[in-house]
Order: C-alpha cells, then sequence, then structure tokens
C-alpha cells in the first residue's frame, strides 16, 4: 500500500486540508469572526516549538542519553512561568509599537536604529538555516524509509542521490510554495496572519495524536506497559556500557542546566516564536491560559519518547538510525495505516516550523535588510515610485524562496555529519544571542544601541567560530587540523576549547563564552555613553511601558505630506482607511480636518512601521518631516515630567479608591442601625401589645368583681382562675421579654461546661413527666448510654429541652398524642462530628411556609385570624439563640397533619473529662 | 493578564522553584540507578514534578482566589 505515489497524494491531501484551514481563518477574520480568538488556539499554535527535532530527533537523543532529551521542555515550561513578567510586557510593548518581528523589536528599543535591525536579521537567517535543513531531512528521511515498506532500509547519503531524484528538494519546493500562498496573500499593516494561526494550531493537534498514537502502540500493543520495556532495555548489552547501567543514564549538570537555559531562550527568542507569541497574539488575555497549557503540551508529546526509544532499540540493536524509530517500530510490526499516520504527524511538524519561521524571516529580510537596502541605492529611485505595497509582497516571496533554498543547500552540503537534535542546538545558541538585548530592552534603560551591536557582533562571532566552523570542518568544508590546532596554530584558540576550557560538551562550551561576551560587550559599551534623545525616548517606551505618544521630536507634517507617503506601502485606501479612523479617534471630521501635529507624525511612523520596520519607518517619516530634534536635556526633562505626573496619577487614584472604599462602609453602617432601629420599634410595639392582652382580660375580671358584689360563688371563682393563669402569663412573658433581652445583648450568664446533653435530656423528659401523664401523651426516649458529651450550659440545655418538650405537648390530641426524643451521633456537612438530638411528635404539622416564621420573635404557626395562640411567641427564638450560642443549629422538619420534627445540633466535645455538678 | 501582585509573585515563586527542582543539587539525589514500579527513578521524578508544576501553574493563573 505504501508505494512511493500513495505518499505523495496523502501529503499533498495533508497540505490541500491545511490550506483549506487557512483559506477558512482568513475568510473568518475579514468577516471580522475571528476564529483563532480562542486561548486554546493559541496554547496549541505555540506547539510550533515542536518541530521534526521533536518529533523523530527526541527519539533519538533519547536513545542516546537518556533522560537528555527533556531540558529542551523543561525550559520553555520555566519561561512560561515567568510569562506574567516577560511575555506580558513584551507582548504590550509590541502592541503599542506595532512591532512586526525580533528584529524589529531590538531596532525600535535602541533608537529605531536600521543597522541593529540589519545585523540582528542577519544573525537570526545564519542561525535558523542549518535549523530549517533540519526539517527538509527529517521529511526527506522518513519520505524514503517508509517509501521501501515492508523492508526497513536507512535512507542512502545524500551525496550519492543525484539532484533530481532528491525528495528533499521537492519538499523544499512545495513547502516554499505552499508559504507564499500562506504568508504573502496580501500587506497587512500588523504584519499577523489569522488563517495560517489556525492552521499552525491544527498541526499541533495532528503531530501530537500522532506521537500518542505510537507511543501507545509500542507501549500497550508491543509491550506490556512502561514497566516491561525498561525492565527489557535495561537487559540489553547496550546499556551494560552505559554508567550506572540503567536504561536512564546519570545527566552531566552543566549540560543540562545549559540546555534547560538555552531552550527558556529560545522558546521566546527563535522569530517563529516570537512571531505565534507576540506578534500573532489576538488577545493578551489569551497568555493565562497558555502559562499551562503549552507545557502541558509539550510534556504529553514527550511523554512516550523515552519508552519508543528504549523499544526501539530492544527491536533494532542494530542498523537502524535511532532518529527513524517512531516509524520503523510500526513499520516492523506491518502497521501500514499507523505509519503512515505517524509521517503525516512528522510532515505537520515540520511544515509548520517550515512555515512560520520563513514567513517570520522573510519579514524581517524585507523590512530590516533589503528595504533599508533599496532606499540607499539611488539606481531603483524608490523615492519616485508612488505604490509600493507590490514591491514588498514581491521582496518578501523573494526572500521566502531564497531562504529555503540556503536551507536546502546546507542540507545537501552539511545535512549527513550530524544527528538532528545537534543540528537544531547550533541554532538555538544563535537565537540566544539575542537574550541580553532583548531582555536589557525590557528592563535598562541604559542599554544603548552601540552596546546593543557590540554585544551581537561579539555572540555572533563566537557563535560562529566555536560551532558553526567546527559544524562546517566536519562536513569537510574547512580542513580538520583546524579543529584540533586552533587558529594560526595557536592551541588556545582552538574551536572546541576556546582558551583552554575543556569538559564541556560543544553546546555548552560555545553557549558559555557567546553570552559571556555577549553580556559583557552589551554593557560595558553601553555604559561608555550616555543615551541619545531617541534611545532614552525608546528605552522610557519599553522599559516604564505606559509613556506612549511622546511628542520628542519637534517638527511637524500635514496629512497631505504624510498620507502619500504611507499610501505607497500600504495602498491607497488602506492608507485611507486608517487615517479617517485616527481622526475619528481624535475627534475630528474627515482626513483633512487632521491636524499637522507631531502626534499624526507618530501615528503615521507607527503605521508604516507595522509594514516595513520601524528602522525604516523613521528614515522614510523623516524624509518628509522637517524637523529639529530635541537635546537629550530636553527628552530627559519630558520623560521626568511624565513618569512624575504618573506616579502623582497613580497615587490620586489610590487615594480615591480608599475614599469610596470608606463611604461604601459607612454607607453600610449606617443601612444596618436604621435596621435596627426599626427592628427595635417593631418590638416594642409588638410587647406592648402582647402584654396589653392578659392586662385587659384581668382588669375587666376584676372590674366585673369589684363592681358587682352579687356574682355566685361558682363564678367568682371562675373568674379568680382566670386572672391567675392571665397573671402567670404575663410574669412569664415578662421573663421571657428580659430572657431575650439578655441573650440578644449578649449579657446573659452563661455556665459552659463539659456534659452529656443525654442526662440533661433524661432530667427534662422527667420534670415533663407528669404534665404528659395529665394529657395522656406517651413520651419515648432513645438515648445512647452513656451518651456522647458537649459543651453547654446545663440549666440553658434544660431550658432547651423544655421548651421543645412543652411545644410538642401544647399541639398533640389528648391521649393519641405521641412524643418521642432521638439522640445520635452523626457527622455535619463539613465533616465535622455533631449530636444530633431530635424531638417528634404527631400533632397537626406547620406549614412549609411557616417553618421559618416560627423562629422569629412572637410570630407562631396557624392562621392568625382565626387560631387562639398558645403560648407567647418567644419560647422557639430563645431556643434558638441559645442551640446557636452553643455552637449547633436548630431547624423544623414538618409536613402538614403529619406531626413536625424539631431537631437541633450540638458540635461533639471528644474530651471525655465530664466535670459532674 | 495576571490580576494582582499577589498571582505574579506565586508565578515567580513557582519558575524559582522549576529551577531548582530541575537542576543540580536537587536533582542529583535523585540522578542515579533505582526504580519506581518499574519505571526508572530519575524520569519518573523528572515526569512528575513537571506534572506537578503544570498542575501548579493551572491553578495559579485560573484559581482567581486573591
Amino acid at each position: 500500500m505504501l508505494q512511493g505515489w500513495v505518499i505523495v497524494v496523502v501529503s499533498l491531501v495533508y497540505l490541500g486540508i491545511l490550506f483549506a484551514i487557512a483559506w477558512y481563518g482568513d475568510h473568518r477574520a475579514d468577516t471580522g469572526r475571528s476564529l483563532i480568538s480562542s486561548p486554546v488556539v493559541y496554547a496549541l499554535s505555540l506547539g510550533v516549538y515542536c518541530t521534526t527535532w521533536t518529533f523523530y530527533g527526541s527519539v533519538g537523543r533519547a536513545a542516546a542519553s537518556g533522560v537528555g532529551f527533556l531540558p529542551i521542555y523543561l525550559g520553555p515550561t520555566l519561561l512560561f512561568a515567568l510569562a506574567g513578567f516577560v511575555l506580558m510586557k513584551m507582548l504590550r510593548v509590541a502592541k503599542a509599537n506595532r512591532i512586526t518581528s525580533i528584529a524589529d523589536f531590538v531596532a525600535s528599543r535602541y533608537g529605531k536604529s536600521q543597522l541593529l535591525g540589519g545585523l540582528v536579521t542577519i544573525i537570526a537567517v545564519v542561525g535558523i538555516i542549518p535549523y530549517i535543513a533540519l526539517q527538509l531531512k527529517a521529511v526527506s528521511n522518513s519520505f524514503s524509509v517508509i517509501e521501501s515498506y515492508p523492508q526497513i532500509i536507512m535512507p542512502a547519503s545524500v551525496a550519492a542521490v543525484p539532484l533530481h531524484q532528491d525528495g528533499a528538494l521537492y519538499v523544499a519546493i512545495i513547502l516554499a510554495g505552499f508559504t507564499i500562498l500562506f504568508g504573502t496573500r496580501h500587506l497587512d499593516a500588523t504584519e499577523r496572519h489569522e488563517g495560517m494561526v489556525a492552521a499552525i494550531a491544527f498541526e499541533s493537534i495532528i503531530k501530537l495524536v500522532a506521537f500518542l498514537a505510537v507511543g501507545i502502540f509500542v507501549v500497550w500493543g508491543i509491550h506490556d506497559g512502561f514497566a516491561d520495556i525498561f525492565a527489557k532495555a535495561a537487559a540489553l548489552p547496550a546499556m551494560a556500557q552505559r554508567s550506572g547501567g540503567a536504561p536512564v543514564t546519570p545527566v552531566a549538570y552543566g549540560s543540562w542546566g545549559a540546555l534547560l537555559f538555552l531552550a527558556m531562550f529560545a522558546s521566546l527568542l527563535l522569530p517563529r516564536q516570537f512571531q505565534i507569541a507576540i506578534v500573532e497574539n489576538v488577545n493578551p488575555g489569551h497568555l493565562r491560559r497558555a502559562v499551562w497549557m503549552f507545557p502541558l503540551y509539550l510534556l504529553l508529546i514527550n511523554l512516550f519518547v523515552l519508552p519508543v526509544a528504549l523499544a526501539g532499540m530492544i527491536h533494532f540493536p542494530t542498523g537502524v538510525d535511532a532518529d527513524t524509530f517512531v516509524l520503523t517500530l510500526p513499520m516492523a510490526h506491518q502497521q501500514e495505516f499507523l505509519t503512515l499516520f505517524v509521517y503525516i504527524g512528522g510532515l505537520s511538524a515540520a511544515t509548520g516550523m517550515v512555515i512560520v519561521e520563513t514567513i517570520a524571516l522573510s519579514t524581517m529580510v524585507c523590512n530590516d535588510l533589503v528595504m533599508p537596502a533599496l532606499f540607499r541605492l539611488p539606481f531603483f529611485r524608490l523615492e519616485e515610485r508612488s505604490d509600493l505595497s507590490g514591491l514588498l509582497l514581491t521582496i518578501r516571496r523573494v526572500a521566502i524562496g531564497v531562504i529555503l533554498a540556503l536551507g536546502y543547500l546546507y542540507f545537501r552540503i552539511a545535512g549527513e555529519a550530524h544527528a538532528l537534535v545537534s543540528i537544531g542546538l547550533i541554532s538555538f545558541v544563535a537565537v540566544a544571542q539575542f537574550a541580553p538585548a532583548v531582555f536589557g530592552a525590557l528592563y535598562w534603560k541604559g542599554g544603548t544601541r552601540d552596546g546593543a551591536l557590540a554585544g551581537l557582533l561579539v555572540g555572533f562571532m563566537v557563535w560562529g567560530y566555536t560551532l558553526m566552523l567546527p559544524s562546517f570542518a566536519k562536513s569537510g568544508w574547512l580542513p580538520v587540523d583546524f579543529m584540533s590546532s586552533g587558529m594560526f596554530g595557536l592551541d588556545i584558540l582552538r574551536p572546541q576549547s576556546l582558551f583552554g576550557l575543556t569538559g564541556f560538551d560543544e553546546i555548552t562550551h560555545c553557549m558559555i563564552w557567546s553570552l559571556l561576551g555577549n553580556t559583557v560587550a552589551y554593557a560595558g559599551v553601553s555604559l561608555l555613553r550616555a543615551p541619545t534623545a531617541r534611545e532614552a525616548h525608546q528605552a522610557a517606551v519599553f522599559v516604564s511601558g505606559n509613556i506612549e505618544g511622546l511628542p520628542v521630536w519637534r517638527g511637524s507634517a500635514g496629512v497631505t505630506d504624510l498620507l502619500p507617503l504611507v499610501a505607497r506601502f500600504l495602498g491607497a485606501e488602506k492608507a485611507k482607511a486608517a487615517f479617517a479612523e485616527y481622526a475619528q479617534h481624535r475627534g475630528v471630521f474627515g482626513i483633512n480636518g487632521l491636524k499637522a501635529d507631531a502626534g499624526l507624525v507618530l501615528f503615521a511612523e507607527n503605521l508604516l512601521a507595522g509594514a516595513i520596520g520601524s528602522g525604516s519607518a523613521r528614515a522614510m517619516v523623516a524624509s518628509v518631516v522637517e524637523e529639529e530634534p530635541l537635546g537629550i536635556d530636553e527628552v530627559m526633562h519630558i520623560l521626568d515630567e511624565a513618569s512624575q505626573m504618573r506616579s502623582y496619577s497613580i497615587e490620586l487614584e489610590a487615594k480615591s479608591r480608599e475614599l469610596q472604599e470608606a463611604t461604601t462602609e459607612l454607607r453600610d453602617a449606617n443601612a444596618r442601625l436604621r435596621e435596627l432601629d426599626r427592628m427595635k420599634d417593631d418590638f416594642i410595639s409588638t410587647v406592648t401589645h402582647e402584654l396589653r392582652t392578659p392586662l385587659t382580660s384581668i382588669r375587666a375580671f376584676s372590674e366585673m368583681l369589684h363592681e358587682d358584689p352579687d356574682i355566685d360563688v361558682t363564678e367568682r371563682v371562675r373568674f379568680l382562675g382566670i386572672i391567675v393563669s392571665e397573671t402567670e402569663r404575663l410574669s412569664r412573658l415578662i421573663n421571657q421579654i428580659l430572657d431575650l433581652a439578655k441573650l440578644d445583648s449578649g449579657r446573659g450568664e452563661w455556665s459552659v461546661n463539659t456534659l452529656r446533653p443525654g442526662e440533661v435530656i433524661r432530667e427534662a423528659a422527667d420534670s415533663m413527666l407528669a404534665l404528659f401523664h395529665e394529657k395522656a401523651v406517651s413520651l419515648e426516649l432513645d438515648l445512647p448510654d452513656p451518651g456522647p458529651a458537649a459543651l453547654a450550659d446545663r440549666d440553658r440545655l434544660m431550658q432547651v429541652m423544655v421548651n421543645l418538650l412543652s411545644n410538642a405537648l401544647k399541639f398533640v390530641p389528648k391521649s393519641e398524642g405521641r412524643v418521642s426524643v432521638v439522640l445520635r451521633v452523626t457527622s455535619s456537612p463539613d465533616m465535622k462530628k455533631i449530636i444530633r438530638v431530635s424531638v417528634t411528635d404527631n400533632g397537626p404539622g406547620i406549614r412549609l411556609e411557616d417553618q421559618e416564621l416560627i423562629f422569629e420573635k412572637f410570630r407562631q404557626g396557624g392562621d392568625v385570624m382565626t387560631d387562639k395562640p398558645q403560648g407567647t411567641g418567644l419560647g422557639l427564638p430563645i431556643t434558638r439563640q441559645i442551640v446557636e450560642y452553643f455552637g449547633g443549629r436548630l431547624w423544623v422538619e414538618s409536613t402538614l397533619t403529619k406531626g413536625a420534627c424539631f431537631v437541633f445540633t450540638l458540635p461533639l466535645h471528644e474530651d471525655d473529662n465530664i466535670e459532674n455538678k | 493578564m495576571i490580576r494582582s501582585r499577589l498571582t505574579a509573585q506565586r508565578l515567580f515563586a513557582l519558575f524559582l522553584l522549576g529551577v531548582v527542582l530541575f537542576n543540580f543539587p536537587v536533582l542529583h539525589i535523585f540522578n542515579r540507578g533505582g526504580d519506581v514500579f518499574g519505571i526508572p527513578l530519575l524520569y519518573a521524578y523528572l515526569m512528575v514534578i513537571w506534572l506537578v508544576l503544570i498542575g501548579l501553574l493551572a491553578v495559579t493563573v485560573e484559581g482567581g482566589t486573591d
């Protein structure tokens, strides 16, 4: 099934799907419904970090060194923990200044220097070309490996293959065409490619699923899980030669740490990472999700790397390149579809990297290298051409083609000498040279253009001498004795043990010297002179962040000068639309109403920067604006004032926020006081009303007895009985009101001891027994002996029980009434042990709407108009207050006509020392 | 995105924690033979710490209890 043409067709179909996704993404972006406006898509698109190096090369490295492949993925995890500081700041600065590439970022910070932008571009292109070669090599290798299915034959040396039969050439050509279609469809002032990002996110899914599929097949399809593979691998003869004899050899801390930091820098400074993370970001908020989702992606794609590597070593003791294990393992087990799927996964890893990387590089080459050069050459007469947007696109398209051609050339000439991973690491060290200038840009105001230039140059030269030239020497380009005896035959200059530094691998060695030299040169040269006005201005914009649109250059130019200038690069329509929007923003009607001031100049410059880079934009604007630059003193003065004003306004904001908080608190307190006042009034009027009822009846009966001496004795006794019982009710009411007042004010007298509630309940029941007998109501107690302990006041708990029991007794029917009391230890919803006491009766029950009402003061269940109130209406509120004082709750469960069940809880006291009082 | 200084500080602390746990000398404790449930000790250590770190990052940025 896996003939050559099938693989080619499948590959082309896959690329077709990618293109469809990209087209759809662009279409959605044009209609304003962005496909990529999601944090998940952002995190997935960051997965472009994982190239064929991850897909094929990690396995090779794992086969050679155990866990040595991991720092490359742990580094980005650490970097994204820092996202809140570094990435967020970069994102803000880049958006505010319309930064379109890492070269633009560096150039813009150090005074919009074209020279610096050019240098960064050259370093990036030279550094990244081996990396692109690596992708071509991986795709062409994987193609030739699966083409020979079912036999497993390692791809022949490229040098032996004639040019027209070399798969990598066709891969390069197709990818170039594809990238040109993708990345340079139109010129955008923000340099964003929504469709491309959507396709990259899709590719990230494909390569992840493909790798997981082969991992699962190898671990559970061929073997019995992880432990099985590790056990078998430990028995291999090759393992016995490793130190420790374990499948995982101990790591060397020096190179481990170096790789960790290298990967940390690379995951941000690689042009494609900068493109995806900063330039293509649609919403800074998406970064939040990416902080953990991108590292999680890296973890998942690396989960099976070591097991697959070891399984490969078990199955193919010799003759098979470890870089191809992900393909050859399924092939050896006749898994055609899986093999094809893995191949597509590898293809997606390669295409994703190549597309984004070449788009990023072509932007840099065009804006920071070619355009500045063209403007300097009078031959082209660029000043006279009216529309340059077509020219810009052409330059980018050519740049893409040239970059891929260079990648292919490197692959033909030097690619054979290295494994995938070591090629990639060469690129990593190259882009790590941007680290001092980039991080200095964000956090050090003193850095100057000269310092950045010096640092980059030193770092780049050391990198070339200790890493790039040796790699050429290994490929036979340079005499090998250059390696062993050093330049000019000086032993101290040997490239891979410079100044006699030995004991590190070549990557660590190069990283130490290049970054050391780079940082020292950057800081040292920067300190030689004070920043110029322009550098100081940009430093303020980058480091302090918020000082936007500070007019540093005096001088002005009107719309008539600036609009044609911008239109030449962006096209007339786009330029007009942008100016119209700016006019609206400034509150001016129409483009021609715009005042010729410094703000307008800055706006035009930023707009241009999006298309041709900040350095070229500055040069272009300067050509039409008559300006006299401010001196450094004036700039510093303006900056000082601005930052002072900013700190004042921050202070002011904080003050007003405090004031607002205080006001809110006061308002709340006032509302609470009013509410309390109203409740007090209510309470007093209710109490007076409740007191008047018995008083009225006492007075009525006493008056009758007083005024009519002729009432007969039986009537007289009945009247006196009523008077006595009403008096009793009155005094009970007064007692309870006093009680409640004490509880409310918190002045109640409590003597809290450890006691057993069961005993108190029994005591309360005994004291009520006579009343129960009188009404012929049965009382059942279900109490454990000796029962749990609680912290409570004995008399108050007694009061609770008496209240609940008399309440139950009041409502049960005579002679058929049943009341039961149950005590249990259970756990509360928050898993604490509590004591639960329930008092159940078979009375009329309580309506649902009354179940919370009865715990309010002077409120009783039932219909107020028809039912005669029984009791004072204060018993249950008091009871609830007491229970809550003990840290428990009191509530009722009931349905109408089926009785009521009052339940209260008390916290369990674990200590068993009962003081018997 | 970072809603408060506290979240930012927590993230920075996690960065430092990662740097410490993934480097000498803590790495040295696990950088030897032996295995847990058949998985080599060093490998298991790195993967588990990695996962835990990702989990902590997720809780820190998504938690929102500041």
